[in-house]
């Protein structure tokens, strides 16, 4: 309670001082406020220099924004059922939520990670880890849609994840929980004889993006909390960061800060692959499930998995080592020589940073201080680098601007602070409003970061905003750090609480970017390809409507014939080939969402008609000038009546064996499919 | 020059001619451009010998979903028979271009000259009723009906149209046409000096 105070009270003397300022009128003042603003500054019409990605935290999604305007430019379901557009609502996307516990329709999404090729940002792809049920989701570029979700089997809390190789290799996760593998009923005081934390490397494949759980390696039951791959010449190596290396199991926020030191995980994952080559894993079942969207038909198509591959390091010499770090220690960040790593204890004083070259030199010469559980511990002081001292209070995380500056966010302090790497000094520091988490620099993690902006994502937000409740918008603070100090210059609201964000270079996505599904290359199987070929089909209580949407009509529009009781399928395809024109459709009574259904594709939604009557469908897009007039009629008869199945435009209706009749004709020609 | 190879050019001017009139193959003999706000860059509609179509993919769809408002006819190459039959004009006048390069005549070169002539304004009066037809030929019952307006484009020049601002050029086919009756002109020139 009491660091909170200070807290507020800091920023509010800030906030008096700033008021101040302005007050006496000085010139300077407005100088310097009118050139922050003209930096965040994007003109109407003007796109933005970088891309960035947000995770959505407790919302489940990811957000992108556009830097350094900090426009919200679009909201990306990824965990969470979304009606805005059906995803996970519609027929084809449902199954994106399978998991081994059934369908789970939320999650907590927490670090971002972009798809690299040699050590750079190659705007492809973008993973994020779902917390909560453990899973990997891959979000494609080219449409900004989520089309992949894997599950890790035997984990809980997948915080540590998903961890990207620098040619994408692999994504690398650790449980946060330690749980009883496989799986079972035992008291949990029998922690330390029972838990164990899995750590699980994700390959990737590097010319569609496919995941696939390629094998786990079995470790001591600790949280196991953030992760970077190494790159350049740390490259095939992992560091993970863990906590409560006492085992303990309650009151974690006493028992699990007592020693000085936890232990951080310093992998050789080339050796793991060679050991697996070698065929020294062995293999378990368990249940865990893969959701792919198929490229031609856009439906997800779901999998469940039995086998795990595991990796003991006790089978597995010079795979894993232990390297003690200052206090429960949450960042673990990898500069992007390669070179340094640092190890933010979020309880202790002072950051170590530790040389990599030191490190595989205490493993050459076998500098370890014992064991734990056989994995070799490496001698602190020969790993070491140095130490920043007493940069501030709770350092989380640390990302580079590619000219040998650090900066690290401290949550307690509140504040960045920028280092340099080589000589540890403190170089500047900066206020945020406040308690931030995670910070990015676009490129920050790779080998060639942008060191342009910076964004603070802060979890408090007092006094920032207009007030909305109880809950106040998180915030998202930009600094521009072309220069030597830090400056701010842009406070914007986030969705959800992000939790990490990566940044890119807009080029790398904006010429890729996709306008229309091409409808030649839609091969779902019921696409409706033609105005000419929409209708209705029964089959016992099944009701397939196959319909198409056009600026400004939907065919057909009026329907007869369907009974309660009924298992009605909507299949609507959007015809259209021009960007930026997708229908919607929404119906009465439907117990789920609508469907916004992109140009080319097709979507379907489930409607079990529950009374008779007739209801009203509608696009709920505003696609063109016509667009209230895009609407129709669905009859519902009481169940067991013989009301024969109709259907047509244009006040035609059609029954239901009787030839296609000029309109269709003409339609199908207008339609131009296929030409 | 050598005396061999000055009287080889008529029939040089008049290859490079007929190649010149290939090129209608190639490239579209006229661009008409829709501008609008909500359509960055505009929507380009080619109009070649033997098809319509547009910088993108779907153009013509797109055009005709437009044009479905206000009730013009859905545009339909196939159901354009000038489409089919311009290209077997284009290849009898190159098969007629080499008959004239081995008769190597005067007479032979003008009378391609003038025939080339005679057909491009032809087709530009043709080109002219078909937009005449699309701009008044309106369905009575469109759903936007504006007093008095009809949505001819220009043959050639710009125009507002509703929220759409056409404008109308030839583009490099017909360049390479005009190239080519400029080329027979000149091989009759040169033929004709040279006597
Ligand atoms: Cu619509």
């Amino acid at each position: 309670m009491k660091t909170h105070y200070l807290n507020y009270v800091a920023g509010l003397s800030l906030i008096f001082l700033m008021a101040s300022c302005g007050n006496q009128g000085s010139e300077t003042s407005q100088v310097l406020g009118g050139s922050a603003a003209e930096q965040a500054y994007v003109a109407p019409g003007e796109y933005d220099e970088f891309y960035a990605f947000m995770s959505g935290g407790y919302s489940g999604q990811i957000t992108a924004y556009g830097l350094p305007s900090g426009r919200l430019l679009k909201e990306i379901p990824v965990f969470s059922k979304y009606p805005e557009n059906g995803y996970g609502y519609s027929e084809e996307t449902k199954a994106m939520f399978n998991t081994s516990y059934g369908e789970v329709p939320w999650d907590d999404s927490h670090h971002i990670e972009l798809s690299q090729k040699d050590g750079e940002f190659d705007g492809r792809w973008l993973f994020v880890n779902g917390n909560n049920t453990p899973r990997i989701a891959r979000v494609d570029l080219k449409t900004f849609e989520t089309v992949e979700i894997l599950e890790i089997p035997d984990v809980a809390g997948l915080h540590c994840a998903p961890f990207i190789t620098e040619n994408s290799e692999y994504l690398v996760s650790g449980t946060r929980f330690s749980v009883p593998i496989p799986q079972k009923d035992v008291p949990i005081d029998t922690y330390k004889k029972n838990f164990k934390g899995l750590i699980n490397y994700v390959s990737v494949d590097p010319e569609h993006g496919h995941m696939e759980l390629a094998f786990q390696i079995e470790m001591p039951g600790f949280n196991y909390d953030l992760a970077r791959n190494g790159k350049g010449k740390s490259h095939g190596w992992s560091f993970l960061t863990t906590y409560n290396s006492e085992q303990e199991h309650s009151l974690l926020e006493v028992n699990a800060s007592q020693k000085d030191k936890d232990l951080m995980a310093v992998i050789n994952w080339k050796k793991a692959e060679q050991y697996m080559k070698e065929g020294k894993f062995t293999e378990r079942q368990t249940s865990y499930f893969h959701n792919l969207m198929n490229e031609e038909t856009s439906i997800v198509e779901s999998e469940e998995k039995t086998l795990t591959k595991i990796l003991d390091p006790k089978n597995c010499p010079d795979m894993v080592y232990f390297i003690p770090v200052p206090k429960s220690p949450h960042g673990c960040d990898v500069d992007p020589t390669g070179e340094y790593i640092v190890g933010n204890g979020k309880l202790s004083a002072d950051m170590s940073v530790y040389s990599f070259d030191k490190i595989m030199k205490a493993i050459e010469e076998k500098n370890f201080d014992g064991n734990f559980d056989g994995i070799p511990i490496i001698n602190y002081e020969a790993a070491l680098d140095g130490i920043v001292k007493k940069p501030g209070l709770g350092p989380l995380h640390t990302e580079f601007d590619g000219r040998g500056n650090a900066y690290t966010t401290f949550f307690i302090s509140s504040e960045v602070v920028k280092w340099d790497v080589e000589s540890k000094e403190i170089l500047d520091r900066q206020p945020t409003f406040y308690s931030p988490g995670h910070l990015v620099i676009p490129g920050g993690e790779t080998k060639k970061p942008d060191g342009k902006y910076l964004v603070a994502m802060n979890k408090i937000t007092k006094d920032r905003y207009l007030p909305t409740g109880p809950e106040l918008a998180h915030s998202a603070q930009l600094f521009d750090i072309s220069g030597d100090k830090m400056k701010l210059i842009l406070d914007f609201p986030t969705k959800g609480e992000p939790h990490y964000a990566q940044a890119i270079s807009a080029d790398k996505i904006q010429p890729n970017s996709v306008k229309f599904y091409d409808i030649e290359q839609n091969k779902h199987p019921h696409a409706t390809l033609g105005e000419s070929k929409t209708r209705v089909e029964r089959d016992g209580d099944e009701v397939h409507v196959y319909m198409t949407a056009i600026r400004s009509h939907l065919a057909p529009d009026n329907i007869e014939g369907f009974k309660v009781g009924d298992k009605v399928y909507f299949h609507l395809t959007n015809l259209e080939q021009d960007w930026d024109v997708p229908h919607g459709f929404a119906i009465q009574g439907a117990t789920n969402a609508e469907l916004l259904v992109m140009p080319g594709q097709t979507r379907t939604l489930l409607w079990e008609p529950k009374k008779p009557g007739v209801f009203a469908f509608y696009c709920t897009d505003f696609c063109s000038a016509l667009h209230q007039e895009m609407s129709g009629y669905a009859r519902v008869s009481p169940k067991g009546s013989d009301v024969p199945i109709k259907w047509g435009l244009n006040e035609k209706l059609r029954e239901n064996e009787q030839a296609a009749h000029d309109f269709y004709e003409k339609a199908k020609q207008n339609a131009n499919i296929g030409k | 020059m050598s005396l061999k190879q000055k009287s080889r050019l008529p029939q040089l001017l008049m290859l490079l001619g007929i190649l010149s009139l290939g090129a209608v193959f190639l490239f579209p003999l006229w661009q008409i451009t829709l501008d609008a706000a909500q359509f960055p860059g505009g929507l380009k509609m080619h109009i070649w010998v033997n098809k319509i179509s547009g910088s993108e993919k779907n153009i013509i769809q797109n055009i005709n979903i437009l044009n479905h408002y206000i009730g013009m006819q859905y545009i339909e190459p196939d159901s354009i028979p000038e489409l089919k039959y311009f290209p077997i004009v284009a290849y009898s006048m190159m098969a007629l271009g080499l008959i004239s390069l081995v008769l190597n005549k005067a007479w032979a070169y003008l009378s391609w000259f003038i025939i080339i002539a005679i057909l491009g304004a032809l087709g530009i009066y043709d080109f002219y009723l078909w937009l005449y037809d699309y701009g008044h030929n309106l369905d009575p019952k469109a759903p936007i009906k504006v007093e008095g307006m009809t949505y001819m484009p220009p043959l050639l020049g710009e125009k507002d149209l509703l929220n759409f601002y056409v404008t109308s050029y030839p583009h490099l086919g017909s360049g390479f046409l005009g190239l080519s009756s400029i080329l027979a002109l000149a091989a009759f020139w040169v033929k004709r000096k040279s006597k």
